[in-house]
């Protein structure tokens, strides 16, 4: 039995904070995690308070342990989330993370307390193939691409966190061009992105024309055609054009990742598309 | 995994160095073909955990790491290339353009005002500032790095010693107050003589230990009340129960990683009684049935590594490390593990991280070393002077000895020895005092707190105030700005954060502006607060729950920025 916001309540024993309080009705702020993901805990969002312990702990990775006392709101946390979300917004843009902005609104967030002249994640656009597009000055560093390029589904290790500190970035090996490193171009990364720094090259374009408009698109859920594993495909489709093909998360063998037919093959049906 | 190699060859030389560092390990395949001595965990494939010791190779053979000796590198040890590059790129030791040499020179607490004047002497040489690089005693320091294996340690540094790049000559000044415990030994055994530590009472410990057994050297470190010396004072004797009691292979590893500006205990010990670290090790290996043991000695000790080096190797020729140390039926033995210029990899997690050939960030906690340390497997981890301590209370001395390093504006700056409760006053006086009159004292390094004159009565021990850290203790006179003091302070945590978590990584920077803010004289204490808080409270490791104590103890102590509101 544990304890949450004064509430008794059966957890399994390898059962995280996050899981726990889910299952209970409580909802604890995420960015970084993602449920197909081994949990990197990089971003503290989901920090909660628990009982006797010196620090607060991140919900998402931390499991519960019989008698726990905890408490997903408090004025210490909500401190804790708020200077997370104003750091972030303070240096990152979040312009396509609305979620997260609201939720920086939610809890006070003021970035511009932090003055005109301060450091700011600043990285050129990199568009150096024609399928997905690394923008990113909106990297919050959540460490979910380099999980899902790597040990978690692609095992193909394009990329990586370089560098250490404020100036650590996601990149290839000496930052070569993708097409010129291992990446098989599958967008899995572009998948589990939040932030929108990294993004399929038609939405990227589109939303840099200003025509991009998700009231417009429809999606429809289909099954890839290209072999026979039967992934599931979600093709979203604005003006009778498809403008970008996702996976379902939910899905219990695939879990949202695609490989580069499937996410990118269908550029033949309405436009050009390549890796180079 | 799709491997895709860097397709720039190495160049002779490169290929030459990592093949025989790669050798010296036991790994000499040369056919590309993956080895197979696995050690667990994730690199269960590779041999991972030689992946910074190819580096180093790499930067010590040629100065940089270039993409085909990187290439290479990863080619021979199945390392994805955005990955190795990724590891490589952690470190501030390493190179990513062509270069002959570098100068570091130290412009920390303790060697700031004298770090321009020697940097304009250096003219025309590449020169880059460092944090603290450990010989605070002997202000100010310089560290060369240069193609060829040859790195260079001097103290006193001036324009003309480091052009001439000679190693520093000049001894540490020792002090005690009451018994030597700790230093026994140092500078008075020929740390390169495994007769002269015997002859001194070098490997009795272990001799008792074997006649006594191991619940009774545990039971002594228990009632000795040992406790870690690498800052965060947990006992010692819980952590080697609780490694003794876990099931399976087992690893002890020393954190000889010392890079807490201030600190230079850990470096005199290695350097004067490297067999006593040994010997430490090795009890704790017997107690807890650990066969394999590392040392991680930060990259800047270059003495300290070598006498280490030679040490373990004479005492494997004696048969006090390997199949059956001394004849007591337990084997263990010793590899040394260089790190490469990052303070965070000191955190124990990040330090296994960091031998396992990732990047060096700290891992979340629970679980424990104990529980899954290096290699995933149940560790001991524990700091230089600790393992010493073992050493001298199982032949019955005081656990409650303590080394200080004190440096800054003292009269003889030196690592001093004093018991435990022993009170700042008592230990400047032991110095031979300031050097003019105080304006402030730093205990326990950056992450540590600021004292004023008034209160240096106040004593030193684990769990009271102000924290005992890693002991180091930094005297500042009036004529001292401690606006730049605070303001290096804050520096250093952003320079050393990994950058893994929020928190810490724009944090660390915020405070470093919000500063300069304030000593524009804007009102930023609600700010500087406020990011403490969730420093201290949401980041993952004691780097960023640390990185704001010296600066709010500024604050609070009207040191910078004014009345506090
Ligand atoms: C940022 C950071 C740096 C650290 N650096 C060191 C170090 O250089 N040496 C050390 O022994 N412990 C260091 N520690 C503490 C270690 O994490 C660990 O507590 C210690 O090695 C355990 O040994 P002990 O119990 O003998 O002190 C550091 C901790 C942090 C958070
Ligand atoms: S597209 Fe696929 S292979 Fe390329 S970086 Fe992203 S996850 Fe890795
Ligand atoms: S690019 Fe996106 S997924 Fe990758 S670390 Fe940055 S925010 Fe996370
Ligand atoms: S607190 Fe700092 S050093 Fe520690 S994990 Fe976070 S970013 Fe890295
Ligand atoms: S969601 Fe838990 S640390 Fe990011
Ligand atoms: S060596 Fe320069 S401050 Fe320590």
């Amino acid at each position: 039995m544990i304890s949450i916001d004064g509430v008794d309540v059966q957890a399994p024993v390898d059962a995280t904070i996050l899981e726990a309080a889910a299952k209970q009705g409580t909802e604890v702020p995420t960015l970084c995690y993602l449920e197909t993901l081994t949990a990197a805990s990089t971003c503290r969002l989901c920090v909660v308070e628990v009982e006797g312990a010196r620090v607060l702990a991140p919900g998402c990775s931390r499991q519960v342990e019989e008698g726990m006392v905890i408490k997903t709101r408090s004025p210490r946390v909500d401190r804790a989330r708020r200077m997370v979300l104003e750091l972030l917004a303070s240096s990152v843009d979040l312009s396509l993370a609305p979620e997260l902005l609201e939720l920086a609104e939610e809890y006070g967030a003021a970035p511009e307390r932090f003055g005109e002249v301060r450091a700011q994640v600043q990285l050129p656009v990199n568009t150096d193939n024609g399928l997905y597009v690394q923008d990113l000055s909106k990297c919050v560093l959540c460490y979910r691409c380099v999980s899902a390029c790597g040990d978690d589904a692609q095992h193909t290790y394009a990329i990586s966190v370089t560098d250490r500190g404020f100036g650590a970035a996601i990149s290839t090996e000496f930052g070569v061009a993708l097409p010129d490193s291992a990446c098989v171009f599958c967008g899995n990364c572009v998948a589990v992105c939040p932030t929108g720094a990294l993004i399929v090259t038609t939405e990227y374009d589109m939303r840099q024309a200003g025509t991009w408009d998700e009231e417009l698109q429809t999606v429809t859920r289909t099954i890839c055609a290209y072999c026979g594993v039967g992934c599931n495909l979600d093709v979203h489709v604005q003006d009778n054009e498809i403008v970008k093909v996702t996976s379902p998360f939910d899905h219990e063998v695939t879990a949202g990742n695609l490989c580069i037919k499937g996410r990118f093959g269908w550029s033949h049906v309405s436009g050009p598309a390549s890796p180079d | 995994m799709d491997l895709r190699n860097v397709t720039t060859p190495p160049s002779d030389r490169e290929r030459v160095a990592i093949d025989r560092v790669l050798a010296d390990h036991g790994f000499a395949e040369t056919d590309g073909t993956p080895g197979r001595t696995a050690i667990g965990g994730r690199s269960a494939a590779t041999r991972r955990d030689l992946l910074l010791p190819a580096l180093h190779a790499l930067n010590d053979a040629v100065g940089w790491i270039s993409e085909g000796g990187l290439g290479y590198a990863c080619e021979r040890l199945t390392v994805p290339p955005a990955e190795g590059y990724g590891v490589a790129t952690f470190y501030d030791q390493f190179s990513f353009e062509e270069r002959v040499e570098v100068v570091r020179v130290c412009d920390d607490i303790v060697c700031g005002p004298y770090a321009d004047q020697l940097i304009a002497g250096l003219d025309g040489i590449e020169v880059e500032r460092t944090p603290c690089l450990g010989r605070c005693e002997n202000a100010p320091v310089a560290f060369i790095q240069q193609p060829g294996f040859r790195r260079t340690e001097i103290a006193p540094a001036s324009p003309q010693s480091v052009l001439e790049g000679e190693p520093t000559s000049v001894d540490t000044h020792i002090g005690v107050i009451g018994e030597a415990v700790l230093l026994a030994r140092v500078g008075s055994v020929d740390p390169e003589s495994l007769d002269d530590y015997r002859g001194a009472g070098g490997y009795q410990a272990l001799s008792r230990a074997l006649d006594e057994g191991a619940d009774a050297v545990l039971d002594r470190i228990e009632a000795a009340r040992l406790r870690g010396r690498g800052g965060a004072s947990f006992p010692a004797a819980a952590k080697w129960r609780a490694v003794a009691q876990a099931q399976g292979d087992k690893i002890v590893v020393c954190n000889a990683d010392e890079s807490e500006p201030g600190t230079f205990k850990d470096r005199v010990l290695m350097e004067a009684d490297p067999f006593a670290v040994i010997e430490g090790m090795t009890l704790a290996a017997y107690v807890t049935g650990a066969e394999r043991g590392f040392l991680y000695v930060r990259g800047e000790y270059a003495l300290a590594e070598r006498r280490m080096i030679d040490a373990i190797e004479a005492a494997r020729a004696a048969g006090l490390l390997g199949e059956d140390v001394a004849d007591g039926g337990f084997a263990f033995d010793v590899e040394v593990r260089r790190g490469a210029g990052a303070y965070i990899c000191g955190e124990e997690t990040s330090l296994f991280n960091s031998i396992e050939g990732l990047r060096g960030e700290p891992r979340d906690k629970p679980p424990f070393p104990t529980q899954e340390g290096l290699f995933g497997l149940p560790t001991v981890v524990n700091n230089v002077e600790t393992l010493v301590g073992a050493v001298a209370i199982t032949m019955d001395k005081d656990g409650n000895s303590k080394l200080f390093p004190i440096s800054g504006a003292i009269n003889n700056p030196g690592l001093y020895e004093a018991p435990l409760g022993v009170s700042v006053a008592a230990l400047i006086e032991a110095a031979g005092g300031p050097t003019s009159d105080v304006q402030a004292v730093l205990v326990g390094g950056a992450a540590g707190k600021f004292l004023l004159p008034d209160d240096l009565e106040v004593t030193l021990d684990h769990g009271t105030e102000p924290p005992l850290g890693s002991g180091a203790i930094v005297v500042f006179d009036t004529a001292t700005d401690m606006e730049v003091i605070v303001d290096r302070i804050a520096r250093f945590f952003r320079d050393e954060s990994c950058g893994k978590c929020v928190p810490c990584r724009v944090g660390t920077i915020r405070q470093v502006e919000a500063l300069e803010r304030l000593g524009n004289g804007a009102a930023e204490r609600e700010t500087l607060d406020d990011l403490a808080a969730v420093l201290r409270d949401a980041s993952i490791c004691g780097l960023g729950q640390l990185a704001a104590e010296a600066v709010q103890s500024a604050l609070d102590l009207e040191l910078i920025g004014g009345p506090s509101d």
